[in-house]
This record gives C-alpha cells, sequence and structure tokens, in this order.
C-alpha cells in the first residue's frame, strides 16, 4: 500500500469510527471503544506519517479519489512537508485519546463528543493531505465544523454559546478569504490542482493579495493578531482534550496552509511579503502573552499563550521569507526549520497544559486560578508534569521550547547580511519584540503554576481535589517526556526536519547527526553551537553534588512551624497573591498602554464597616476598536433592512421595478 | 593529553567561581562600609555565614511542598553551570561550546524561574509580593540582556563566549559606538538582576520596596545558603562577564601554558577587586529607586541594547 492510502485509509478509518459513535453513543461503554479505537488509529497513522517523514516519500504518492468536482476529481498527495504535519496531528491525536480514555469518563454528555472527535482528527488529517484547491477548502470546512461541534459540546454553559457563534462568523470569514486566495491562484484557466498551480506563474499582483488573503484566512485560524478574538473564546470552552486539540494541532493546521501557500505554490518570494510576516508575528507574540498575564482563567490563559507562540511561529517563517527571498539558502533553513521545531514544540507543550488544565477541572471543577491554590499537596504527577511545560513553554534549558527559542535568535543574527533597508530594521525591532515575548511567557507562566498549584488552597473544591486518573496521567507524562526528549536531543529533531527544508526551499541546514557529543551547530561551531544534553548533565552533577556536599557536612535537623508573618499572620488564604494581584506589577508597566488598564480602589470612611474594593478596568483594545464597529454596524444596518419586511406587494413589486431597471441602465452604460 | 589539561582547566575554573565568589561580596561589603566611615565586617564574613547558616536547622512553612525544598539546589546548581561556563582567566575551555551567550542566559532565566516559584509556594503576600515584582524585572532586563548579546555576537559574529572574547582580545577592534552602548545597558541590566543598589537593596529585610529579598523570606538553614550562594555566585558571573568582554586583557589563550594562565589568573582577581572597588562606589553615592522606576530603568537599558543592534544592522563598523 503506498503510503498516502495508507494516510487515507486511516483517515476513513476516524470517520467510520465517527459512524460507530453516532450508533453507540448512548451505551456505556462508548467512550472506552470509541477512545480506544482513535487512539489505535492515530497511532498507526503516527507510524505511517513517522516513516514517509524519515524514508522519504517516493514521487508517485498520489491518489484520486472519483468525488468532488466531477472534472476534477479529490486529489490526495503527501510530501515531506504534509508528512511532518501528519505527525504532528496524529501524535496530538493519540495522546488526545489516550487522554480522553480517563478524561472522557467525566462528561456529561459523551453523545456531543464522541462522534466529532474522531471527524475532527479526520478533518485535520484531510486537510494536511489534500491534493488541490477544491478538496482542501471542503476538508478545511470539515475541520472547522467538526472543531465548532465541539466548542458547542457544553452549549448551556454560560457563554459558550456567544463563543461558539463567534468562532463560526470567524471561521467562515477566513474560509472566504482561501476562496479567493485558491480562485486567485487557480487563475482563470481554473485548475486547482496543487501541481498545476505550482507550475504556473504568478504575477505580482496575484501574489500580493494571495498574501492577503492567506495572512486573513490562514491568520484567523491560527489566531494572528488581530484575528484572534474567537480564539480564546473558543479553545477553553470545548473540553479539555478538544481544547489541547484545537490549540496545539489545529492552528498547526492553519500554518501548515500558509506554508503551503506562500513556501510551495506561490514560487520565489518577494522581500516586503517577509516584512509584513514579521512584523505581524512580534506584535502577536507580545500582545499574546500580555492578554494572557492579565487572565484568572487558566483555560483562557492557556489559549492566550497560543497567540503567542503562533506569533513566534509566524516571525520565523517571516525571517525565513526574507532570506530566501534574497537567496540565503542556508538562513532561510535555520529560520524555517526554527518555525517547524516551535511548530512541533507547541504542540507537545501546549497539549500537556490543556490536559493539566483538564485535571485541575476534572478534580475541582474550577477553571478560575483565584479559587484554586495548593494542588502541589493533593495533586503531586499532576503538578510535577504541568511544572515540566510551565518551564519547556518559557523557553528554559534544558526543555525543547528553548531549542526553538535558540534557533529563532540563530536566525535573527544572520540578518544583517539581508540587504533592504527596511528588513535591517524590522528584523532587530522583532528580535526584541520576541525577547521581551519571551521573558513574558517565562512571568506569565510564573504566574499560571504559581497561583493554580503552589500556596495556599483558596476554595473547598481546591483543598479537597483528588489525582486523576491513569491514562490521563500516561498522556500527561508522555508528552511530558517528549518535551524533555526534543530538549536534550534537538540534533536528532533538525535532521528529521531537514528533508523539508531541501524540499520547500532548496537548501537545508547542515547535518547535525555528525556533530560531536550530540550537540547542534546550524551554520559552524564557532559561531554558536549548543548541546542540551550535557547541559542537562551538567545540571544534575552540580545539583546533586551540592546535595551530596550538603547532606554528608550540613545539618540535616528540619522543624515545621507556621509561616513567618512579620507579626502578622494572613487570616485567610484569599490574602494571598492572587492571578491579579501577580500581574499588578506587569499591568502597571505595559497594561496601561496595552489596555488601558486602571485600577479603582474604593475606600470606605472611617467607620464604616464594609470591605475596601479594588476594581481592575482592563480595556480589550482590538475588540472595541476593530470588532464592536463592525457588529455596531451590521446590527444597525440589519435593524434599518428590517424596514423592507413589512411592505405591501405593490411596494414589492415596484422595488422589482426599480431594481430591473437600473441594472438595465448599468448594463448599458457599461457596454 | 591535551584533554587532560583541558579538563583541569575547567575543573579549575568550576572550583575557582565557587571559591572566589563570597571573598568578592565581603569585598564589596567592606569598601561600602569603609565608605561610609563604618569598620564593617571581615571581608571573609560571607563564608562564615555560609558555615553558620549550613550548621543551622531548616525551619520550613507548615504548608511548604517538595518543591519548596528542591529549589535551592536547581536554582545553585543552574547558576553554577552558567557561571563555568564563562571564561575567568582562560578563554577556550574544554565545555564553552556546550552553551553559548543565549544559553547562559537562559540558565540564569531558569533560576530566576524556580525561585519566583519558591515565592508563590507558602502562599504568603511577602513571597507574592517578591516573585511578582521580580518577574516584573526580569520581563525587562532578559530582553535587554539578549540584545546586548545579539550587539556582541554581531560584532565578534559568534554567540559563543570564548569566541567573543578572544576576538575583542586578539584583534584591534578599536572604540566602537555599539559596543559602548551595550556595556552601559549590561551594567544596568547586571545591577538588576543582581538586586543591587538603585533597584533593590541586597541589605535590607524590612523595606516594603524589596524584591529579592521578599521572595526568599521563608528559606532558612541550608536551603537559604544555597540561595545566598546562588546570589554570590551570580554577582561574580555578571563581573566576570563584563571583564571578559570589555576588558579582555591578559586572558589566558587555549592552550599557552602555566605561565599565561597565572598572569590571568592574577590579572582576574585584579579585575574583579576594581570591578568591586567601583560596585562600591557607586552604590554608596545612589539612593535606590521606586519600584514603578525601574521599568524606566530597564527600559532605557533595553532601547540602548536596540539601538546598538540597529547600528550594527546598518553597519558593521558603527
Amino acid at each position: 500500500m503506498s503510503p498516502v492510502a495508507l494516510q487515507m485509509s486511516g483517515v476513513a478509518g476516524l470517520l467510520g469510527i465517527a459512524v460507530l459513535a453516532i450508533v453507540l453513543s448512548r451505551a456505556r461503554s462508548a467512550t472506552a471503544i470509541i477512545y480506544g479505537l482513535t487512539l489505535a488509529v492515530s497511532l498507526l497513522a503516527l507510524f505511517g506519517s513517522f516513516q514517509s517523514l524519515l524514508g522519504g516519500v517516493p514521487d508517485t504518492s498520489d491518489l484520486t479519489l472519483p468525488i468532488g468536482l466531477p472534472w476534477l476529481g479529490a486529489h490526495f498527495h503527501l510530501d515531506a512537508l504534509a508528512s511532518f504535519f501528519l505527525v504532528v496531528v496524529n501524535l496530538g491525536g493519540a495522546s488526545a485519546s489516550l487522554y480522553g480514555l480517563g478524561y472522557g469518563h467525566h462528561e456529561p454528555a459523551p453523545h456531543r463528543v464522541l462522534p466529532f472527535f474522531p471527524a475532527f482528527l479526520a478533518g485535520m488529517n484531510l486537510v494536511v493531505l489534500a491534493g488541490d484547491a477544491f478538496s482542501y477548502l471542503l476538508c478545511w470546512e470539515f475541520m472547522s465544523l467538526a472543531s465548532w461541534a465541539l466548542v458547542m459540546a457544553h452549549h448551556r454553559e454560560a457563554g459558550n454559546a456567544k463563543a461558539g457563534y463567534i468562532y463560526l462568523v470567524m471561521a467562515s470569514f477566513g474560509t472566504l478569504a482561501l476562496l479567493l486566495a485558491f480562485g486567485l491562484l487557480a487563475g482563470p484557466a481554473g485548475d486547482y490542482g496543487f501541481a498545476a498551480i505550482r507550475a504556473a506563474q504568478h504575477t505580482p499582483y496575484v501574489a500580493t493579495l494571495v498574501l492577503i488573503l492567506m495572512l486573513l484566512g490562514a491568520g484567523s485560524k491560527a489566531g494572528l493578531v488581530p484575528l484572534h478574538v474567537w480564539l480564546p473564546l473558543a479553545h477553553p470552552a470545548a473540553p479539555s482534550h478538544v481544547s489541547a486539540l484545537m490549540s496545539g494541532v489545529m492552528t498547526k493546521v492553519a500554518i501548515y496552509g500558509f506554508i503551503r501557500v506562500i513556501f510551495d505554490l506561490l514560487g520565489q518570494p518577494t522581500w516586503w511579503a517577509s516584512v509584513v510576516v514579521l512584523i505581524l508575528g512580534g506584535i502577536t507574540a507580545v500582545m499574546g502573552i500580555l492578554y494572557a498575564m492579565m487572565e484568572k482563567d487558566l483555560k483562557r490563559l492557556l489559549a492566550y499563550s497560543t497567540i503567542e507562540n503562533i506569533g513566534v511561529i509566524f516571525a520565523s517563517l517571516g525571517l525565513a521569507l526574507a532570506f530566501q527571498a534574497n537567496g540565503l539558502k542556508l538562513a532561510a533553513a535555520l529560520a524555517f526549520t526554527a518555525a517547524l521545531f516551535h511548530v512541533l514544540n507547541h504542540s507537545f507543550f501546549k497539549s500537556l497544559l490543556f490536559f493539566g488544565a483538564g485535571a485541575v477541572l476534572t478534580a475541582t471543577g474550577e477553571r478560575d486560578m483565584d479559587r484554586l491554590g495548593g494542588l502541589i499537596h493533593r495533586m503531586p504527577l499532576t503538578s510535577f508534569v504541568v511544572l515540566v511545560g510551565c518551564v519547556a513553554i518559557s523557553a528554559l534549558p534544558p526543555f525543547n521550547g528553548f531549542v526553538s527559542e535558540w534557533l529563532m535568535f540563530q536566525a535573527v543574527l544572520q540578518s544583517p547580511e539581508l540587504p533592504q533597508w527596511a528588513l535591517k530594521i524590522a528584523v532587530p525591532a522583532v528580535g526584541a519584540l520576541l525577547a521581551l515575548a519571551a521573558a513574558l511567557a517565562a512571568a506569565c507562566f510564573v504566574k499560571a503554576y504559581g497561583v493554580t498549584f503552589l500556596g495556599r488552597p483558596r476554595s473547598t473544591a481546591a483543598e479537597t481535589a483528588n489525582e486523576i486518573d491513569r491514562y490521563s496521567l500516561a498522556a500527561m507524562f508522555i508528552l511530558a517526556a517528549l518535551c524533555l526528549l526534543a530538549g536534550i536531543l534537538p540534533g536528532l529533531v533538525i535532521d528529521a526536519l531537514s528533508p523539508i527544508t531541501i524540499e520547500i526551499l532548496g537548501g537545508g541546514m547542515p547535518i547535525q547527526a555528525n556533530e560531536p557529543w550530540l550537540s547542534i551547530a546550524p551554520i559552524a561551531e564557532s559561531r554558536s553551537s549548543y548541546n542540551g544534553l550535557l547541559v542537562m548533565v551538567f545540571i544534575t552533577i552540580s545539583a546533586s553534588s551540592a546535595v551530596f556536599v550538603i547532606h554528608r557536612f550540613a545539618s540535616h535537623a528540619l522543624r515545621r512551624g507556621p509561616a513567618w508573618g512579620c507579626g502578622f499572620s494572613d487570616p485567610t488564604p484569599a490574602a494571598q497573591y492572587s492571578a491579579g494581584s501577580f500581574a499588578q506589577p506587569i499591568r502597571r508597566v505595559f497594561g496601561t498602554l496595552v489596555f488601558h488598564a486602571r485600577d479603582h480602589v474604593e475606600m470606605p470612611a472611617p467607620g464604616e464597616t464594609r470591605p475596601a474594593r479594588l476594581r481592575i478596568e482592563l480595556h480589550d483594545l482590538v475588540w472595541e476598536g476593530m470588532y464592536a464597529p463592525i457588529a455596531g454596524a451590521v446590527g444597525y444596518s440589519a435593524d434599518w433592512l428590517n424596514r423592507l419586511q413589512f411592505l405591501t406587494i405593490r411596494q414589492y413589486l415596484s422595488l422589482v421595478f426599480a431594481t430591473l431597471v437600473t441594472l438595465l441602465l448599468v448594463l448599458a452604460i457599461w457596454s | 593529553m591535551v584533554v587532560i589539561s583541558d579538563i583541569i582547566v575547567q575543573g579549575v575554573q568550576m572550583l575557582l567561581v565557587l571559591l572566589l565568589a563570597p571573598l568578592l561580596t565581603g569585598f564589596v561589603r567592606k569598601i561600602k562600609a569603609r565608605l561610609v566611615r563604618r569598620q564593617g565586617a571581615s571581608m571573609f564574613q560571607p563564608y562564615r555565614d555560609l558555615l553558620r547558616l549550613l550548621r543551622k536547622e531548616v525551619v520550613l512553612a507548615d504548608n511548604a511542598s517538595w518543591l519548596f525544598r528542591v529549589i535551592p539546589y536547581v536554582t545553585f546548581a543552574a547558576i553554577w553551570v552558567a557561571a563555568a561556563l564563562v571564561p575567568t582567566f582562560a578563554t577556550g575551555l574544554l565545555f564553552n561550546w556546550t552553551a553559548d551567550l543565549i544559553a547562559i542566559v537562559a540558565l540564569l532565566g531558569s533560576a530566576r524561574f524556580f525561585l519566583a516559584l519558591a515565592g508563590m509556594d507558602v502562599g504568603t503576600s511577602f513571597g507574592g509580593i517578591g516573585s511578582s515584582r521580580e518577574v516584573m524585572i526580569a520581563a525587562l532586563a532578559e530582553p535587554a540582556m539578549l540584545l546586548i548579546v545579539f550587539c556582541m555576537a554581531l560584532v565578534a559574529g559568534s554567540t559563543q563566549l570564548s569566541t567573543i572574547a578572544e576576538f575583542l582580545a586578539s584583534s584591534y577592534v578599536g572604540l566602537r559606538v555599539s559596543l559602548g552602548m551595550a556595556l552601559i545597558a549590561l551594567i544596568m541590566v547586571a545591577l538588576a538582576e543582581n538586586a543591587r543598589i538603585p533597584v533593590d537593596n541586597p541589605a535590607t529585610h524590612l523595606e516594603l520596596t524589596m524584591v529579592h529579598e521578599a521572595m526568599v523570606l521563608e528559606y532558612s538553614g541550608r536551603h537559604l545558603a544555597m540561595i545566598e550562594f546562588g546570589a554570590f555566585l551570580k554577582l561574580l558571573l555578571y563581573i566576570s562577564l563584563i571583564a571578559c568582554v570589555f576588558a579582555p586583557w591578559q586572558i589566558a589563550l587555549l592552550g599557552t601554558g602555566p605561565l599565561a594562565y597565572a598572569i590571568g589568573a592574577g590579572a582576574y582577581v585584579v579585575k574583579l577587586a576594581l570591578a568591586g572597588f567601583l560596585l562600591a562606589l557607586f552604590e554608596t553615592a545612589t539612593a535606590k529607586m521606586r519600584v514603578f522606576r525601574i521599568p524606566q530603568f530597564l527600559g532605557a537599558a533595553l532601547m540602548l541594547g536596540l539601538l546598538g543592534t540597529l547600528l550594527l544592522f546598518v553597519s558593521r563598523s558603527f
């Protein structure tokens, strides 16, 4: 069986499971059966895509099914780029299924989740496999709708209906942009096959429009600022393992679409395209993490952090475009590898963190961090793996997040060779924005972990939480191990990614397996090198030697006592630092500009017994400045057009007549 | 044979930073005391403090978790590894290719990340205030530091610290505007990172504006010793970093023999003493600033770093 046929049979299997789920949905054992089957199929598909990524794909890996447009058929194609994204999709799918085996039992309405979960996975696989514009759009829409159904699984909870509505509007808008982009690419001849589009010559005018439309279409699905508004509403609304898939995997499918069109189909890029992508990426990264910093809902914080990571990936892609446009193949390969590496890393740690948030939600029923705390005592294993995820996402060595950031900074340092002035100024500025985003990410995850898992419990639910089931824990431990492995053996990942850079950019990074001691050196060892394994070994050795010396020679005495309150111990756990108070210094530094943040303190007059109150005022300027006016205009015009609904038959007929005359007049003047 | 001598140099370097770090802090304290006409404690007082802390029992808060007990060792190890990767008296250390300057910055970031978590662990307001302010300072100091790294890397064509030091020591670099900006920015960042005046006061437990000391308020005994030792090492690390990049004179190049190493070590001690003296002088002459003035201070460092990098993007000769 050819690799693409193998993948397509995996998709067929997933669709079959979706049908089975409809049949079984009310059965008691449905959860175990459906997630078990999805896990098996995802693992098979993962194995297949892994093999085609590492082993290379034969050129004949095409499959045409006689469905879709009658004269076209539905093409499916597998190459190195698609194989890599299939690895991301199916790894996410497999871990989410494993997690679902345990987590799914807490689902109040399984029949709303089970049929759509495999369908959603199948949709994401299909988007990556699609080999012509028509099937791409169809699969894209299928993926969007399946995920929308999952967002609406708990439609009675407050805010979820609104989230679903905004998601639907933004997804339709995104698909419209993609539709127009592919229409332009196919040209007047209307050949929708990717191979034909790739072979055709595109005018700069078309290329510009396609870039803008792809930024709107793929960017809105990925969460580029200012198209991100639906993401922090919709991702947290879904059940947690679906949130993990949406944040960790579906945003990557959008990035796949962007790479496929801009890097692959459009041919040689122009340099100014890279400036747009770079700046959008940099702004998205900083804005995303600042939103996350202000958030106190754990799952929404994670969703906002996804926006930050998408910004980082887009900035790297922008760098790759800049190098590619100027023919600097090695540097382009470096930036592109950094982007793909970050795609992989983000799918690992964001899935892990959403699983952790789901575990907290299961154990306590709370997503509000200000009602959590102290979970490290009640849920030791969960808090350990979530800590690993937090360290990894904060880009700290020796975990994987650091490696991709490091590669990206190395790519930034290559860019003085770029000849264009706009790039010479934009690249250092974006480098500074990315450095700021990385530092803010660490601050944000100190807050997320510190408020949720450390300190004293802020509610009885947090006080009486219990560790979650073994399946969920297994899924989280596997992802945490992958975070560490990708961090200490980055050379293997970079080598695995090199077929993609060769295929897309026509040049790859040096083979890292030749470097001694498994270290990585993107350009040459004298310029820069990093060895995650040795860093970890050194930290382990020095920490254990410190522990050894201390325990050999120092006092062993240990006494437990009440915390030192400087003469006034906090009477209640509510007096601890909360999510809002932890963010206060950063809110004062950045918030007044970015969110028009104000703190209002209402002090009771002396003698009054009511408590003092602090109210924090934050404005989402993107929503208020862009979406609220649009929504207002739509509402206003709908109200106005409403008058047309109650006319007499005479008036309707005269309207029809007037329209006809106007059209004829226009036609007459036009020709 | 070469490998053995390399290992010895690397090992000596690791132990040297460990031995010298408390002395440097003691020296700075002594000079500060003398500058305000006090006798001051002996220069060796930090060693005695560490030994005293090691002998004392640990008093843990009732609800301190396992993480709270692990963090002192993790932060100490991260800072120690970072300090061992900065060339002190000789470049071309055996393991310098393990981590470049970006990785060293990130290692210090790891140490701070965990220390900030420790501040949140017991759940008192003091820990929270310290942690939240520390991450605010870090959120500005880290990007500034990375831009300084970009500056140096663009001048030397490498992010490897040894290569940068060798480049700046051997060839004639001359006065560079960008390097000047980087030096000023680096000093500002170093003051903030080490919780020195004017950003934070290392000598107080009682001010409401304290940052670093509030964060570690719950620590005692051997745990506190580890954290204090980490802080000593961090000060030494930043001074070594400034010395090896901006004052790389007499630093021994790889494989130049024992005499060069001895000269390098002597020069290194002199550089440390000079930097310590200047630090003490600066701290005595300045007042601590309000917490919410710190963003402006560090913002200036960030902008200097950005300006230096921009100049280098415009032309390599700046």
